[in-house]
């Protein structure tokens, strides 16, 4: 077994020191009736390594990979171009092979960059402080619920419809459990988010807003106004990005008055993955809900000889000390996902950033211009980034699948999100980003007018 | 791995280099491949790039009035800045590709690299998680496959796959319990959980709306089964028992533990940290378990990667797999592997789900590297695995219990790990100084201070990748410190003398915290 130094003679070598005479003298422990006598039946034996890669590879040609198709999904996940850099980076046994970062001595490795990182990921937000990561965005904006809980004292948060459903999911999720109300509502397909009816659900109870930016239909909501009536009823607003790359085009959510932003991180440096791992973003704009927040933080000190160094911090919050009055349950983050973002996010610099939105922004605008051109399809959205919703004469799931059996992966339709509410099931979201091409687009263009015709 | 090599050379310790300041002080602040690295932010300004990106002129503006004004303040370093930046950084960590790594129960084993290759296939790497399931028919099944592998590697009815690492599986078991305690009309408000658990097992159950009580432990380092017994009643949802334990034992009575917790109407949670020590030869389901977590990062050699991500997959009973939340995979006769979401539930007759955990299907980049793992290992291996693990820590702890006092070693092996305690050191020199000593051999320390019941403990769990001749050089570093720590070597205070740091002030960075870099023109 490839994996598995031990010799034979090492093994009995090892036993006669130890003074057993088999290894079973070691499972002694065990009751004798739940001891398997032999290798679980049905289960298959050991693998060469060609083999085991023919098994997996042959599952993988399975799928429809995203660099293979015209492809215009979003809706949470963004396919970006990664420099070939970030890969190699994290692939580094250094950084791979590495466990949380609990001798400071012999981690500053991965500590500074859990800095770096965090002052990226705070200035990008427009924030004070971030965290050292949290699982990924849906997790992270329950976590952030949590800890508005906490701060005001209050058990009501206030969701709004244009948060993304799955996020919305994992929240209320959540709440059954530790007794948070949750007054939420369904997007209304309109051009610009309804402000107006979000702000009227706020009242002297609400403990938290939640409001997605670009939010989930891909429109851009003045948060400015939002945290100001939120602020007025002694609320927090909470901020929820999926898109980074958005924050290099329109302004940070803690710039607009968000306490506490959280995001999805995975569009800079993770790829698509299938759902996962992701990295989640965690920041607050005011330094002093630092000891409120959840996960590991990471700050700067000095060592015996006085040179500048970094340790995890402020561990009084974490469940390895404080036990059942933690401030979360998280141990283990998203830490190798924390450094691939920080890697692309050090390549590209504010001014690739910048570039690299503006350079998505006019792609998407050529697509929604093409796209509405269209016989039974309109565009949604009076703002958007990166994303738009188109909104068809028809079942828009159903076109996604005729598309795909074509080979083309037309973006996510509202009934995939929602498929319960007939009256979504004409919407479809679609992302372009750098990856996408003009051919894609027409290609895009030509198929929706024939599945329509 | 950390073996004297054949020819017997290994370097000198001249008495020259002992005194780190007995070298010319350098310009740098380098210590020749002892390399400082500034920040980012110290390199660079935020006018370059290390991307080749085209300046849109002109470009669209349909950002509804919230365009960006404000500067952001993000360096940007070109590739040959960043690969070296990075790779600077890479060297002042430790890393199990570099050596030993005995951190008790967090299993640090070698990370095969085909499973990073197999990851990186883009028929996973690059596949998103709402494309139409026609489209990745082969993803579902890695995690049908994966699925199947872990109820029949612990005996279990079924497996909820997306719990994004271990606390978040904690937490996913723990509602599970609640919803089906709920759903026969009898909540319950007690969580017992032993004193020696992880963190996050108390943390898990306050955060599912639990009080937490502690169980007590017997002498002999295992759950009181009689105390258990006396607590156990109608307002005691479930327990939360680590096995094996994290004093590196098999709880014995863990079959009468379930009994009489079923017996009382509770559930049974397990903390499945520690599997590795038992795949393969013990199924949790033939011991009464009604939940438990894997770490595929732990027992299934997923990389750790400096703190993530992991994986924390919930294996259920029949009588909890009801509420297993969605999404999940279900291969129907015709051989199809379908995603069963909240949308098709009632078509697999699941509607009692407690809900969604997160956004997506879970950790698919670890799903992948788990399988590889264990198909290259099989039924046969992962049962090697475990009794090598066992044997390793064994070795360790009969190697080196006449210097370092093992406080359950009398009363048979360990499992996986060894567990010992501080007595026997000399006055004024602790735990902390043996660790920190043990970085001067070039290794990692074991895990401190933990568990709680024990003083000073160190937790040694050496995992199956290690060759007979890499333990033996790291007892004999082990023994060297422990003879030190007991000789009163005050020179252990001042420890680690020849890491890329001297021991940090973490007192410092806690009172007066620094989390963020800020420029100090600005200041």
């Amino acid at each position: 077994m490839r994996y598995l130094p031990l010799t034979d003679a090492d093994r009995s070598a090892m036993l006669t020191k130890i003074g057993a005479s088999s290894i079973d003298d070691l499972f002694v422990d065990v009751p004798q009736e739940a001891r398997l006598s032999g290798p679980i039946e049905g289960l298959p034996l050991h693998a060469s390594e060609m083999a085991v890669e023919a098994h997996m590879r042959r599952l993988s040609k399975k799928n429809l990979a995203a660099a293979d198709a015209p492809f215009f999904l979003g809706a949470g996940a963004y396919r970006h171009h990664v420099p070939a850099t970030v890969d190699h980076v994290i692939q580094r046994g250094e950084f791979l092979t590495a466990y949380t970062p609990y001798q400071p001595e012999i981690a500053q490795g991965t500590l500074q960059m859990l800095f770096e990182f965090q002052s990226q990921v705070a200035r990008l937000y427009g924030c004070a402080v971030a965290n050292a990561s949290m699982y990924d965005g849906s997790t992270g904006c329950w976590e952030a619920v949590a800890m508005a809980a906490r701060v005001t004292k209050r058990k009501r948060v206030v969701l709004s419809g244009a948060l993304h459903p799955h996020y919305a999911e994992v929240v209320r999720t959540m709440a059954k459990f530790t007794d948070d109300e949750i007054a939420d509502a369904l997007p209304s397909l309109q051009g610009t988010p309804d402000n107006a009816s979000l702000i009227a659900r706020i009242d002297e109870e609400t403990s938290c807003v939640v409001v997605q930016y670009p939010d989930i239909l891909g429109r851009i909501p003045d948060l400015a106004v939002i945290a100001e009536a939120a602020h007025d009823k002694g609320a927090l607003l909470i901020a929820v990005n999926t898109e980074p790359v958005a924050l290099g085009a329109i302004k940070a959510p803690g710039e607009l008055g968000a306490d506490i932003v959280v995001g999805e991180g995975q569009a800079i440096g993770v790829g698509l993955q299938f759902g996962g791992p992701y990295l989640g973003l965690f920041a607050v704009r005011d330094p002093k809900h630092v000891r409120q927040m959840p996960g590991r933080l990471c700050g700067e000190t000095v060592d015996a000889e006085g040179k500048r160094g970094f340790v995890l911090t402020l561990s009084t919050r974490e469940q390895h000390i404080r036990r059942e009055k933690a401030t979360s349950n998280i141990c283990t983050n998203s830490g190798l996902c924390a450094l691939a973002f920080s890697v692309h996010m050090t390549l590209l610099g504010e001014e690739g950033l910048r570039r690299l939105a503006s350079w998505n922004h006019a792609l998407a605008s050529k697509a929604a211009d093409r796209l509405a051109q269209v016989p039974g399809v309109r565009v949604l959205n009076d703002s958007f980034f990166n994303e738009f919703t188109l909104v068809i004469d028809g079942d828009a799931r159903e076109i996604v699948r005729k598309l795909a059996d074509d080979g083309i992966l037309a973006g996510v339709s509202l009934g995939r999100l929602y498929p319960a509410e007939d009256a979504l099931k004409g919407g479809l979201l679609v992302a372009v980003t750098e990856t996408t091409t003009e051919e894609d687009i027409e290609t895009l263009a030509s198929a929706l007018q024939e599945a329509l015709a | 791995m950390n073996a004297p090599n054949k020819s017997g050379w290994k370097p000198e310790m001249t008495a020259a280099a002992d005194g780190m300041h007995s070298g010319p002080r350098t310009v740098t602040g380098n210590r020749a491949l002892m390399l400082e690295e500034p920040l980012i932010f110290e390199l660079a300004g935020t006018d370059t790039t290390g991307v080749d990106l085209p300046e849109i002129e002109g470009g669209a503006n349909r950002l509804g009035g919230m365009e960006r004004t404000a500067p952001i303040g993000l360096p940007g370093l070109s590739e040959p800045e960043t690969v070296r930046h990075y790779t600077r950084l890479s060297r002042q960590n430790y890393a199990i590709d570099l050596g030993l790594f005995p951190l008790g129960s967090c299993t640090m084993k070698h990370n095969p690299r085909l499973n990073e290759k197999v990851a990186r296939m883009p028929g996973f790497a690059d596949v998103h998680p709402l494309q139409p399931v026609s489209t990745v028919r082969g993803a579902l099944e890695v995690i049908n496959e994966l699925a199947f592998w872990l109820i029949d590697l612990t005996g279990m009815h079924g497996v909820a796959m997306s719990p994004k690492a271990g606390a978040h599986g904690e937490l996913c078991g723990i509602l599970c319990i609640r919803a089906a305690l709920e759903a026969r009309g009898d909540p319950r408000e007690v969580i017992l959980v032993p004193e020696s658990a992880h963190g996050t097992n108390p943390a898990t159950a306050a955060f599912a709306g639990y009080r937490v009580e502690n169980i007590p432990a017997n002498a002999d380092g295992r759950v009181d089964l009689e105390a258990l017994k006396a607590r156990l009643g109608p307002d005691v949802a479930a327990v939360m028992i680590t096995n094996p334990n994290t004093c590196g034992l098999f709880e014995r009575d863990m079959k009468a533990i379930s009994d009489a917790v079923h017996a009382a109407g509770g559930f049974v949670y397990c903390d499945g940290a520690n599997f590795n020590a038992i795949v393969g030869k013990v199924r949790p389901g033939d011991l009464g378990v009604d939940a438990m977590h894997i770490n595929l990062h732990k027992t299934f050699s997923t990389p750790h990667g400096g703190g993530g991500p992991g994986s924390g997959p919930v294996v259920l009973s029949e009588a909890l797999s009801p509420y297993g939340p969605l999404p999940f995979t279900a291969r129907t006769a015709d051989g199809v592997v379908h995603l069963v979401e909240e949308e098709n539930a009632a078509e697999f007759d699941h509607t009692q789900a407690f809900g969604r955990m997160t956004a997506f299907h879970g950790q698919m980049g670890m799903f992948t590297r788990a399988l590889a793992y264990i198909l290259s290992h099989g039924a046969d291996g992962l049962r090697q695995v475990a009794e090598d693990a066992v044997l390793n820590a064994n070795y360790i702890l009969r190697s080196v219990e006449d210097l370092l006092e093992a406080p359950f070693g009398k009363s048979g092996p360990c499992m996986h790990e060894a567990l010992f305690s501080d007595a026997g050191f000399s006055e004024g020199l602790s735990t902390l100084d043996l660790a920190k000593s043990l970085v001067d051999e070039g290794y990692h320390p074991m895990t401190m201070y933990f568990p709680l019941v024990v003083h000073g403990a160190m937790l040694v769990e050496p995992t199956e990748t290690e060759s007979k001749a890499g333990l033996d050089q790291f007892i004999a570093a082990l023994r060297s410190v422990a003879e030190r720590a007991r000789a009163g070597d005050a020179s252990m205070k001042q420890a680690p003398y020849y890491a890329p740091r001297r021991r940090l002030d973490e007192t410092l960075a806690a009172r007066r915290p620094v989390l963020a870099w800020s420029d100090p023109d600005s200041a």
